[in-house]
């Protein structure tokens, strides 16, 4: 339309011949092939999509044709130039995806370079497994109860029928301060009389925690080391739960075959009163019985002493220390390890243990 | 208790299998350390051989002697011993070349001190027998033996030897009589009581192995042997006595005696000494020898009075305490005891004295078995720290019927191998209470174990072990109940539970089930113990590595952190008994183990080192109340119970973190950053951050810190109420660091996290979807003026359009003026409700600036 009023040109006529508008388009695809990158066909675009290509100038030509002509000659141009334009966009897609791929590789890096610009920290394994416990307790509907560290004689002993001339007090290693009637406590078992006497029955707790003897620090002791004490006190509590609670927590910690084992022994606290060991099928010196902890049925003594009625209320304890635990569980061989505070043995566990 | 198994089975017929007996004595809980083989300890040939000569090397600086061995073979071998006692005609035990004695030690001819040593003279330690290396093993012509003669029956190397820790309640079991009573319960085979014989005085007691029925009856004869007297029948229940004459003071004591206490770990001093010592280990009484010769007049059985003293066997002068036993031998004076008190000539029940003792010359000895208070015997062990064989049967309780059984063993075995004879008398003063009976619930144990025990069987159970047994007259209402009566040998059992006890363990504890209880809904873990976990993960994420110090702390430590006179942190609790001298006191502050565990870091190499600990301190109060004295028969009253609290130093949980050396690493991206006293800030800043609450920091002053780099932590503790200092953070002071010998610039933190709040629910914000502001200002003020009040003028005086201000850069130069310092900031402005004007915005801004001018004088850098 734009150039209906064109004075006609006999001589561009020959531009709407079939063979020339080929001509056009092929020689419009053979220079876009041969473009090598964008601005090269961007530089080719004028010379056969432009205002003075062939096929744009071939349409001009239309207007001098008679009318019944002009439909044809129409379409043959159209398609021309959409043939040109196809080729056109081709050659620009290739271009472009070229050119991105080169980009990309251009902007490659390596990868393996390290980013340790600030190294992580991370948690004492003792603290991550004392964790670990709490949560399967707590998960069983226990809560998690603590104490002082620096304790009442009457509860790290005489609450729990350790009393003054009991052969055992003498033998627990017990740490002394100048003040008289305080200890370290010497396990986490004055918190089952601290629990007893504050707490709600029934009572369902677990205690991890710090606690202190006189051994000196070698292999496998070690002066401050840690305990995990459960105790429950219920109506109708047998031996039989204290069972089903140690294979619970035996096979939480050391896989699903594992279980306990008991032998008879002796506890002030606990009567019925035994020694466990667990079967640990993944020891890393081959599966076997290892020994993990006391336990037993709460001493009548001991209810009496904290104002629990024994005929109404029995309960069941136990105890196992969160070092050796660890040590047995996670392969670890020499006690120095966990209280010398060394980066390197720390960091290998992160932040779960 | 170390014990052979050929002992035992004297008295009940177990195998001779190793694994089978540990099983068995474990399932009875006697926990076995040890169990040896003694026939695999010596390998090869080991035979009897007699010393023909042996001549003393001079030339060196011990006391070598070449000795000629008839070893049963033509001609003797020359044996090279260094041994004291070897002497001329002994009969000896020679391990012969080829022989390979315990630790792989393997005997083969060889030449040491100038000569060919054709074998060796063995020690009781040398063959695995027991820890005595004094000499060498010698032989008593009574043995019967001739040189060349196979040494291993003779000396106990066919035989297993098991080693048991016996727990407390357990004392009978310090005695082959009470472990072969458990292994006949393991075994379900019969026990040969050694006790159950006749014994002359003996009219009811444990060689019928029951509860005297007339207490009062004693077996004493008349007249006894030796006049005693018993004072005090409360520390002394029981005294018996009997005298053998005329014995042979070179008696020696049998070689199977001596191997039985060489097993056990006794050693042998002399006949009349070793069967006390025997009779002890086979019975379980501990008994005593006296010298009658040696003795002035009648014994007094009483407490010491105040100012006594004695020297007992081991040479130690000793002053005794009015609790302490002690016979006394009246025939001596005494100034400081009223008319016939005598003196001291022996610690009761604990050890013997000087003054009394058997001599290599005595001719007659007076055996002595009696029965003490355990309370007593376990207090006066302690305090003279003499804790004996006899004192550790004594407070495990020793069986009170034994005296006369014991003393009948004692004699007899006295004449059998020292000759002399037996004086008829028996010296028995007893004050015996008969055990008390226990009534038990039938069901009971039942109700304990989860098991099913028919009444039958527990009263079968109970039987088996000693018990009396009877039906309980009249019968509670209800259910059946058993009148138990335990045995005397077991005074450990005092309640139906310690019956219950000795019920499931007969039964077996392999036959309680597994039953996991259900308990109730529980409510999880506590606001503090989440937060401990939470501050402890967001440290290790920043960088800092946990650890888990000794709480124990140096005197100079406090001093080297520069804590002044007064400082609350100097109010230590003390340990009187530490594992170190150098460390007695508990921490008050986190620091000194922290830090020495940096240092310790540093030492192995690792410069840049960032360490926390969550721990406990302990905060000794002036003035705190001592802990009343509290009963255990029922619960204390709430006030003895908040006494006790009293008494007890504040234990707080404190956060503590500690960094030296780069936070950041150099690295292809460029420098590393040192660690400074703003790391320190931000680690209180995350703990906090972590713990839910807002900080306000300002500087501070407070030892172990940098004065001039101290900052101040504080939170929020509640609408209306000030803010409170919860710790400091900052770089340690030079000296400090100098002192824990740390590069100077180390940084620390330490925070009460007891003292912080707990946050309660957070509300949520509320926050605009409309476009913000964002305007950059710098305001130039004294450069001593904090940044922190410079940010609360900017953000009081911006009003509420004010999102968020960020401080992003510090800048100080002559154009900004001598003393003086930009601070430029990054405030973004936002209206809930629409898109802000930029004119609102500035104005804003100079509201912000405008109040910053008021409180701080700060000037709009540019303006």
């Amino acid at each position: 339309m734009a150039y209906r009023n064109d004075p006609y040109d006999p001589k561009q006529a020959a531009l709407l011949d079939q063979a020339a508008l080929d001509d056009a388009v092929a020689g419009a695809e053979k220079a876009f092939a041969e473009a090598a990158d964008l601005d090269a066909l961007t530089a080719l675009r004028p010379a056969h999509l432009g205002d003075r290509a062939p096929v744009s100038l071939a349409r001009r030509e239309i207007g001098a044709l008679p009318p019944a002509a002009k439909a044809d000659a129409g379409a043959r141009v159209n398609a021309a130039r959409a043939a040109v334009q196809a080729a056109h966009d081709a050659r620009r897609a290739v271009l472009a995806a070229e050119r991105e791929r080169r980009v990309l590789a251009e902007e490659a890096v390596d990868v393996t370079l390290p980013w340790d610009r600030r190294p992580r920290g991370a948690r004492h394994p003792l603290t991550t497994l004392m964790e670990r416990i709490g949560d399967l307790f707590v998960g069983m509907g226990y809560e998690v109860d603590e104490g002082p560290e620096l304790e009442a004689e009457w509860y790290n002993f005489d609450a729990l029928n350790i009393g003054p001339d009991q052969p055992v007090r003498g033998e627990m290693d017990t740490f002394f301060v100048d003040i008289p009637g305080l200890v370290m406590r010497t396990h986490t078992s004055p918190a089952q009389a601290r629990a007893m006497l504050t707490r709600p029955l029934p009572i369902y707790i677990v205690v991890p925690g710090r606690t202190y003897r006189t051994d000196e620090l070698d292999a496998t002791h070690t002066p401050v080391f840690h305990q995990v004490e459960g105790l429950v006190v219920d109506r109708g509590i047998t031996m039989a739960h204290l069972r089903g609670t140690l294979d619970h927590f035996a096979r939480a910690m050391f896989g699903p075959q594992a279980r306990t084992r008991w032998r008879p022994h002796y506890f002030p606290f606990t009567e019925p009163s035994a020694e466990f060991d667990v079967w640990f099928a993944e020891h890393r010196d081959g599966p076997r019985w290892v020994e993990w902890g006391g336990c037993g049925m709460v001493n009548p003594r001991v209810l009496r002493a904290c104002g629990i009625d024994p005929d109404e209320y029995s309960g069941f304890a136990f105890g196992m220390g969160i070092e050796r635990t660890l040590m047995f569980r996670n392969g670890i061989s020499d006690m120095h390890d966990m209280v010398e505070g060394d980066v390197r043995f720390t960091r290998a566990f992160g932040m779960e243990g | 208790m170390r014990i052979g198994i050929s002992w035992l089975r004297e008295y009940v017929d177990v195998p001779a299998e190793p694994d089978a007996l540990e099983r068995a004595l474990v399932r009875m809980g006697l926990e076995v350390e040890e169990i040896v083989d003694l026939r695999s300890t010596v390998d090869g040939p080991l035979v009897v051989g007699r010393v023909l000569s042996a001549e003393l090397l001079t030339k060196f600086k011990k006391p070598i002697r070449y000795c000629q061995v008839d070893v049963g073979e033509a001609d003797p071998r020359g044996i090279v011993c260094g041994a004291p006692n070897v002497a001329e005609g002994q009969l000896v035990v020679v391990a012969l070349p080829g022989a390979v004695l315990p630790g792989d030690f393997t005997i083969a001819a060889r030449k040491t001190y100038d000569h060919v040593s054709d074998g060796m003279i063995c020690s009781v330690r040398e063959l695995g027998l027991g820890d005595d290396h004094t000499g060498i093993m010698v032989i008593p012509p009574s043995a019967g033996v001739k040189p060349g003669d196979e040494a291993r029956p003779l000396i106990g190397l066919d035989d297993i030897v098991v080693e048991m820790e016996i727990t407390p309640d357990r004392g009978y079991c310090l005695s082959a009589r009470g472990i072969a009573r458990e292994l006949s319960h393991a075994f379900g085979v019969p026990l040969r009581d050694p006790a159950r014989i006749e014994a002359p005085g003996d009219q009811s007691g444990s060689a019928r192995l029951t509860p005297r029925d007339d207490p009062d009856q004693s077996g004493a004869t008349d007249p006894a042997p030796y006049p005693v007297a018993v004072q005090d029948p409360v520390g002394c229940d029981r005294f018996a006595a009997r005298l053998v004459r005329g014995i042979d003071p070179a008696a020696q004591t049998p070689l199977w005696m001596k191997q039985r206490l060489s097993v056990s770990g006794i050693r042998s001093i002399s006949l009349p000494v070793d069967i006390t010592n025997y009779v002890m280990l086979e019975l379980g009484q501990p008994m005593h020898a006296f010298d009658p010769d040696r003795l002035a007049g009648a014994l007094l059985v009483r407490r010491a009075l105040p100012g006594e003293r004695l020297t007992t066997l081991d040479g130690v002068d000793r002053a005794l305490d009015p609790e302490d036993m002690v016979i006394c031998d009246t025939g001596l004076a005494n100034p400081l005891a009223p008319e016939g008190a005598g003196l001291p000539v022996s610690l009761a029940a604990v050890m013997g004295g000087e003054n009394s003792e058997m001599q290599p010359d005595s001719v007659n000895v007076l055996f002595e078995a009696a029965h003490w208070d355990p309370v007593m015997v376990s207090r006066t062990a302690r305090r003279h720290r003499l804790l004996s064989e006899a004192a550790k049967r004594w407070e495990r309780g020793v069986d009170p019927q034994l005296a006369l059984v014991a003393l009948e063993r004692a004699v007899t075995l006295m004449t059998e191998y020292g000759g002399g004879r037996t004086e008829p008398g028996v010296l028995d003063i007893d004050h015996v209470v008969a055990p008390e009976s226990i009534v038990l619930p039938a069901s009971l144990p039942g109700r304990v174990a989860g098991v099913e025990y028919p009444v039958q069987r527990v009263a079968d159970l109970l039987a088996e072990i000693g018990c009396t047994v009877a039906a309980a007259q009249p019968a509670p209402a209800g259910a059946p109940a058993l009148l138990v009566t335990p045995p005397t040998w077991r005074p450990d059992l005092l309640q139906p539970a310690d019956l219950v006890e000795e019920v499931v363990r007969l039964d077996g504890y392999d036959k309680v089930d597994s039953v996991l209880p259900t308990a109730p809904a529980g409510n999880g873990l506590t606001a503090s113990q989440r937060r401990r976990r939470t501050v402890g993960r967001a440290l290790a994420e920043a960088g800092y590595v946990e650890v888990l110090s000794y709480p124990f702390v140096s005197p100079n430590a406090l001093d080297a952190l520069g804590l002044p006179d007064g400082d609350p942190r100097r109010a230590t609790v003390r340990l009187t008994n530490p594992m170190s001298d150098e460390e007695p006191l508990l921490r008050t502050t986190l620091l000194p183990p922290l830090l020495a565990t940096l240092r310790r870091n540093l030492g192995r190499g690792q410069r840049d080192a960032a360490l926390y600990e969550l721990g406990l301190v302990f905060l000794r109060q002036p003035g705190q109340p001592a802990a009343p004295t509290m009963g255990v028969a029922g619960r204390p009253s709430d006030a003895d119970l908040a006494a006790t609290q009293a008494a007890i130093p504040h234990q707080p949980w404190h956060v503590a973190a500690v960094l030296v050396g780069d936070v950041e690493q150099a690295g292809w991206w460029g420098a590393g950053r040192a660690a400074s006293w703003a790391d320190a800030v931000e680690a209180a800043r995350i703990t906090l951050d972590a713990a839910g609450v807002r900080v306000t920091v300002r500087a501070g002053q407070q030892a172990p810190w940098h004065p001039g780099r101290c900052a101040e932590i504080l939170v929020d503790t509640g609408p209306g109420e000030p803010a409170a200092v919860v710790g400091y953070a900052g770089e340690l002071h030079p000296a400090v660091c100098a002192a824990f010998e740390l590069p100077r610039g180390s940084a620390a933190m330490e925070l009460d996290l007891d003292a912080v709040p707990l946050p309660g629910v957070v509300a949520a914000p509320r926050f605009s979807t409309y476009p913000p502001a964002l305007i950059d200002v710098a305001v130039v003020v004294d450069a001593a003026t904090p940044a922190a009040e410079v940010q609360d003028a900017l953000v009081g005086g911006a009003g509420p359009l004010l999102e968020t201000v960020r401080l992003f850069d510090v800048y100080s130069s002559q154009q900004v003026g001598e003393g003086r310092k930009s601070l430029a900031y990054k405030l973004t402005f936002r209206a809930p409700d629409r898109t802000l004007t930029g004119e609102e915005a500035v104005a804003a801004r100079d509201a912000a600036v405008a109040e910053a001018a008021r409180r701080v004088g700060a000037v709009l850098r540019g303006a």
